[in-house]
């Protein structure tokens, strides 16, 4: 053996750059806040944990200009991987950004919560640009276990502390699925690299019903993580009682990176039963939408509403998935950055809106925001929008594409379906517009100012969706570009 | 390859085996007189205060999840000391990295206090 | 009966019997008790397959941590209170469906699946096998776990330790 033989390259470091950047961030966030004395406000570690993802942001684009496999096919960097990075590293500096004046209103700015942050995104690119199921259990692990804590940051909040604990066994219980899945593949294939997976089982070389089952069991642990039912039974609790900044960073971001190495490993991997598992992941799908709406309908709370919407969301997201095309993964990728804009903008205005102890998150508490707080209500208003899909916004495009992808792909009850849930969907997105346009405030007191992050976040995903709406070929020619695998 | 387990082997019977025998032995021996202070539990001659199962504090808890994480850090450590030799300097390099992320770790739980006992 | 088939129907008796009791024994003490025996029981079978590094951290790991936070943890809550609750394995004839069906799954697809040739492995210990697989092919996870085992202490610490 000759250890010189397996010396990294330089372009192993580059392909890997977003992570790095982001662990060594988080690293020296740690060691600063160890440094510095407790029971002060840690703002300047937030500025600076904002400074470490827009250096990943920077480096996303290195990454992909040295595609390929590095440090023995473990990461892979493709437009693929540089897409969902870029995705959850925007929903980690939205979550930033809104999340020092939350802080500090909670009286509990600590670094810990930053750079909980930063491992839990370095978790997301790990498993963005994973090739090999190996990686991909580690960056989950890691991206799962600090959004556990950030659930329960604040730990005098007993809505919170459920929220993590609820979050923690149930996501711990999806993350035995996923791993006993992975071990079956290996023992069927002697192989955790996906490409090795999919020659083994092209080739018919190892059996194919334990692969069958093996991915039937994987199946089950994304579909926890993607909340799709009937495994979203954990998201209202948790998005309902985790800190507000932090619903929004667990809907989005996360949930992105499991989208991504759902269509990686399916896609790659699994490609030769692809018939096996379609009609599954139609009745996912179909449950899912099903599910989130109608749930949604009779929520009070908005938190909660959102998170029912929140699981919709996902389930058109598996319809495109369903396609398993070229075109579906390219909608998927479209959609889920679509979402996260409006999402996040959305819990953006919440995050505000919830004032200290966050005690007004009822649609009662809305009432009369247009009168109050016009601003506000308006960039809410282009969210909620969008998320209805409403044409001039993101969300319209996003819905169009990945019902356009199953009808391409003969889906015809899918996407009929479909698009009745939006269709009802439509009527809880309305009854905020509704309480914010068409009533009198509740009370007259004088509204807090809106702190400079979250009107940068709400002015920033506003402004994206808009723009998404009127040239949607901006994201999605480069979705469509980069929609193949390395096979 | 078993026979390399053998003084293994004889060793667990013999672990088994003593306990046992010394039990028996012990118990053919005395002579079985009852008392109710026997069934007593033994704390060093106080008189036991209260159940056995009192709640532990959550320190302990904090101390033993600590305890096995390093614990976990410790046993990726052997590979690389079996081959210490041959992986050279890029093998040091590898587990200073290693060490160092979870020293980092441990300067941080050091410093928030939840080493400290009281 | 060979001396491996003796000592593989023995540990596999412990790794079953242990589980079994872990599940059904009403003290958590003593089910946590009956898992450290059932957890040999695997150390054994590790061993059996000539995988002395599973071996060890089997027994260092498992039995020599994991098990002894699970004694704390149990010591942490207060067990009187559990005692007049009604206990959820009422529900075991549910479980031991489940199980069946799961089991009879199983063997169905074992028999119709196309297994890789098994591998014997090197008769010498494989610490040092583990160690190229881990220091060289698998050098980044092998970092990722460190960083791993960071969010981990950087979580327990933060969700256990005394309120500021």
């Amino acid at each position: 053996m000759n250890p010189a033989a397996f010396y990294p390259t330089a372009t192993d470091y580059l392909r890997f750059l977003p992570e790095l950047i982001l662990t060594i961030g988080g690293v020296l966030l740690l060691v600063l806040e160890a440094l510095t004395g407790d029971n002060k406000d840690k703002s300047s570690l937030g500025y600076l944990a904002i400074a470490v993802v827009l250096g990943a942001m920077f480096a996303v684009p290195v990454a992909l200009a040295n595609p390929g496999t590095s440090f023995n096919g473990m990461i892979v960097s493709d437009g693929f991987a540089a897409f969902f990075r870029m995705v959850t590293l925007l929903v980690g500096l939205f979550t930033l950004l809104c999340s020092t004046s939350y802080l500090s209103r909670e009286k509990a700015n600590t670094g810990e919560f930053y750079l909980l942050v930063l491992f839990s995104l370095a978790g997301q690119g790990i498993m963005a640009a994973s090739n090999e199921l190996i990686m991909v259990f580690l960056g989950l692990e890691i991206a799962s276990i600090s959004s556990y804590v950030l659930a329960g940051f604040l730990r005098d909040d007993k809505r919170g502390s459920e929220a993590a604990l609820k979050y923690f066994l149930l996501g711990s219980f999806a993350t035995a699925f996923l791993l006993y899945g992975i071990s079956w593949i290996y023992g069927v294939t002697g192989a955790t690299n996906l490409v090795a997976i999919r020659e083994s089982l092209a080739a018919g070389t190892s059996g194919n019903s334990m692969a069958v089952a093996a991915a039937a069991l994987m199946l089950i642990g994304l579909a926890f993580k993607v909340s799709a039912a009937p495994f979203q039974a954990w998201a209202p609790d948790v998005y309902q009682g985790a800190p507000a900044p932090v619903s929004g960073f667990l809907s989005a971001g996360p949930k992105a990176a499991a989208f991504a190495i759902f269509l990686r490993i399916f896609q790659t991997s699994f490609e030769s039963f692809s018939s096996r598992y379609e009609p599954v992941l139609w009745i996912l799908a179909l449950a899912t939408m099903l599910v989130g709406n109608f749930s949604a309908l009779w929520q009070s709370n908005v938190k909660r509403m959102l998170a029912y919407s929140s699981i919709a969301h996902a389930g058109y997201v598996l319809v495109a998935v369903t396609t398993n095309s070229n075109v579906g993964t390219a909608a998927a990728m479209f959609y889920l950055a679509a979402y996260a804009l409006m999402n996040f903008g959305a819990f953006a205005a919440v995050t505000h809106l919830a004032g200290r102890g966050e005690s007004h998150v009822t649609i009662d508490d809305l009432k009369g925001l247009a009168s109050k707080q016009p601003v506000v209500a308006g960039l809410l208003t282009v969210c909620l929008l969008s998320l209805t899909g409403v044409p001039l916004t993101a969300g319209f495009f996003g819905k169009f594409y990945i019902f356009k992808a199953a009808i391409d792909n003969h889906l015809y009850w899918l996407s009929a379906l479909g698009l009745l849930n939006s269709a009802i969907a439509a009527y809880y997105y309305l009854r905020i517009l509704a309480a914010m346009y068409m009533h009198e405030p509740k009370t007259t007191d004088h509204p807090e100012p809106v702190p400079g992050g979250i009107q940068l976040t709400m002015w920033f995903s506003a402004a994206g969706i808009l723009t998404l709406g009127v040239f949607p070929g901006l994201v999605l020619d480069y979705a469509n570009r980069f929609a193949t695998f390395v096979k | 390859m078993l026979e390399g387990y053998l003084p293994l082997f004889v060793f667990l019977v013999l672990c088994i085996a003593f306990p046992l025998a010394a039990l028996l032995v012990g118990k053919a021996l005395r002579p079985s007189v009852f008392a109710p202070a026997k069934l007593e539990s033994y704390e060093c001659g106080i008189e036991a205060v209260g159940g056995a199962r009192g709640r532990y504090s959550v320190r302990f808890y904090l101390v033993a999840i600590l305890f096995v994480i390093f614990d976990v850090e410790t046993v990726f450590l052997f590979p690389w000391a079996v081959r210490y030799k041959q992986l050279g300097w890029f093998g040091v390099a590898e587990a200073l990295v290693f060490l160092g992320i979870l020293v980092v770790g441990y300067v941080w739980a050091y410093k928030k206090g939840a080493l400290e006992w009281v | 009966m060979t001396l491996e088939a003796f000592f593989f129907y023995a540990f596999t008796t412990l790794a079953l019997g242990g589980a079994t009791l872990a599940i059904t024994r009403r003290s958590a003490v003593h089910a946590a008790i009956s898992l450290m025996v059932s957890l040999l029981g695997v150390a054994g079978l590790y061993l059996l397959l000539n995988a002395e590094f599973l071996f060890v951290s089997q027994i260092i790991l498992y039995i020599g941590g994991i098990l002894l936070l699970f004694l704390f943890v149990i010591m942490l809550v207060n067990l009187d209170a559990g005692r007049g609750l009604r206990q959820f394995h009422q529900r075991w004839p549910l479980g031991a469906a489940v199980t069946a069906i799961a089991g009879v799954a199983f063997a169905i697809l074992w028999s119709r699946a196309k297994l890789p040739p098994s591998q014997t492995m090197p008769d010498v210990g494989n610490v040092e096998l583990v160690a190229d697989t881990l220091l060289q092919d698998y050098l980044v996870p092998f970092e990722v776990v460190s960083l791993l085992l960071l969010v981990a202490v950087v979580g327990s610490v933060l969700l256990a330790r005394k309120r500021a």
